[in-house]
């Protein structure tokens, strides 16, 4: 599987070469050049993580990363509500007091607030989603949301993966993320 | 180590084409194992200077060291970071990132010229600030411009989770987690663009929404 994974890698890459070979053009004319705009087309977005992964159906996933956020809400709340109760049938309420339909509206539009005004963390006991730091346990913060009722006592066996760090030290420096493996 | 981290990667492989699941790694058809596909999405404020905040995105996951050292950012596509501060979930500013012969250009904070799912970048803009793309095994090479600071290259995938024991989970195969778990990212990599800006250029004060794109050239 890994050589299948590496081979559409290098496929990909192929064909960007080959892309590129074609349209890199017309980028040395000096001044004679007219002012010309590029044009860019969505293929994949992301706000919060893992909502496409664990909400959206296989064969809605696409449409997903193609819907803006504004319309996202309409175009996929219901869906959400059906795949929360289905991974937790026993879903109530949870931790930040959300009933199924509130807690999938919320998630439903992806975007990940952020405070400019002090601390920025999924969440750290006091602050919700103010953020997403590196060192954030952010799929742990879901589980509980999921599977761990109204005083995230529910499921113990699905409210932690237990991982709950990263196998690299993050950097106290820019560009923060650890130097790669 | 070395042989452990391989055949991890191996298995890596296998468990995630058949539960496709992961903080966004290869989440959906259309993008999963492409030069678009994006794996991760982080903002916070500056560690280094609080009146700086900072966007993360990452690509391309799941890269073995091997992979990570032909990696390359796609010169077709461009990673846009959207911010609403109104509380519509439209975008009112961007910060565009394209790359091309070895470099990151990064434009913006700037209104978009439209909104949605096309983009365009007019040829005659001004980068804030440009780096040159770090390769695999070099000190990271930091732009700084216009108060901006820009990186683009390898890093390791700061992403963790037992998302094998997930997957077991959702097919059916095991009831909880284990106790400790086992990081399925370990020693994995991805293909890192960091943007660091004065929180004065993204709103200032209160809560922006966020989330970040890619974008295909047409």
């Amino acid at each position: 599987m890994k050589k299948t994974y590496l081979n559409k890698f290098w496929a990909v890459a192929a064909v960007c070469t080959l892309a590129l070979g074609t349209l890199s053009c017309g980028d040395d004319d000096g001044g004679m050049t007219p002012e010309t705009s590029t044009t860019y087309v969505q293929e994949d977005q992301m706000g919060r993580p893992a909502i496409n992964t664990v909400f959206v159906s296989a064969d809605k996933k696409d449409e997903f990363n193609t819907t803006i956020p504004s319309m996202q809400g309409a175009a996929f709340q219901s869906a959400f509500q059906a795949k929360l109760l289905a991974l937790n049938p026993d879903y109530t309420t949870n931790l930040l007091t959300f009933s199924a339909a509130a807690f999938t509206g919320a998630l439903a539009t992806d975007v990940l607030s952020v405070s400019l005004d002090g601390t920025t963390t999924f969440y750290d006991g006091t602050n919700v989603l103010t953020g997403r730091a590196l060192a954030d346990d952010v799929i742990t913060v879901e589980l509980i949301l999921i599977f761990g009722g109204p005083d995230a006592t529910e499921k113990p066996g699905l409210t932690d993966d237990n991982v709950s760090s990263n196998d690299k030290a993050f950097l106290s420096t820019f560009p923060y993320l650890a130097t790669p493996w | 180590m070395k042989r452990k981290a391989v055949i991890t990667l191996g298995s890596l492989a296998l468990i995630a084409t058949v539960y496709l699941f992961a903080a966004d790694h290869i989440d959906a058809p259309g993008v999963a194992s492409t030069s678009s596909d994006i794996t991760d999405f982080y903002a916070f404020q500056s560690p280094e200077t609080s009146s700086n905040v900072v966007f993360v995105a990452n690509l391309q996951g799941l890269l073995s060291p091997s992979a990570s050292a032909s990696a390359n950012f796609d010169e077709n596509v461009m990673i846009e970071f959207n911010i609403d501060n109104t509380g519509d979930a439209v975008e009112d500013l961007v910060i565009q990132c394209t790359f091309k012969d070895g470099k990151v250009y990064v434009y913006g904070p700037m209104a978009p010229s439209r909104t949605g799912t096309t983009s365009t970048i007019v040829s005659s803009m001004t980068a804030t600030a440009t780096a040159n793309i770090t390769a695999y095994g070099a000190n990271a090479t930091v732009g700084t411009a216009g108060g901006m600071k820009v990186f683009a290259g390898p890093r390791d995938d700061p992403f963790f989770m037992d998302f094998a024991q997930y997957g077991e989970i959702i097919a059916g195969n095991a009831t909880s987690f284990n106790n400790p778990g086992s990081d399925t990212f370990a020693g994995t990599n991805v293909m890192s663009v960091v943007v660091e800006v004065p929180k004065s250029t993204v709103g200032g004060s209160g809560t922006i929404n966020t989330w970040v794109t890619s974008n295909r050239k047409q």
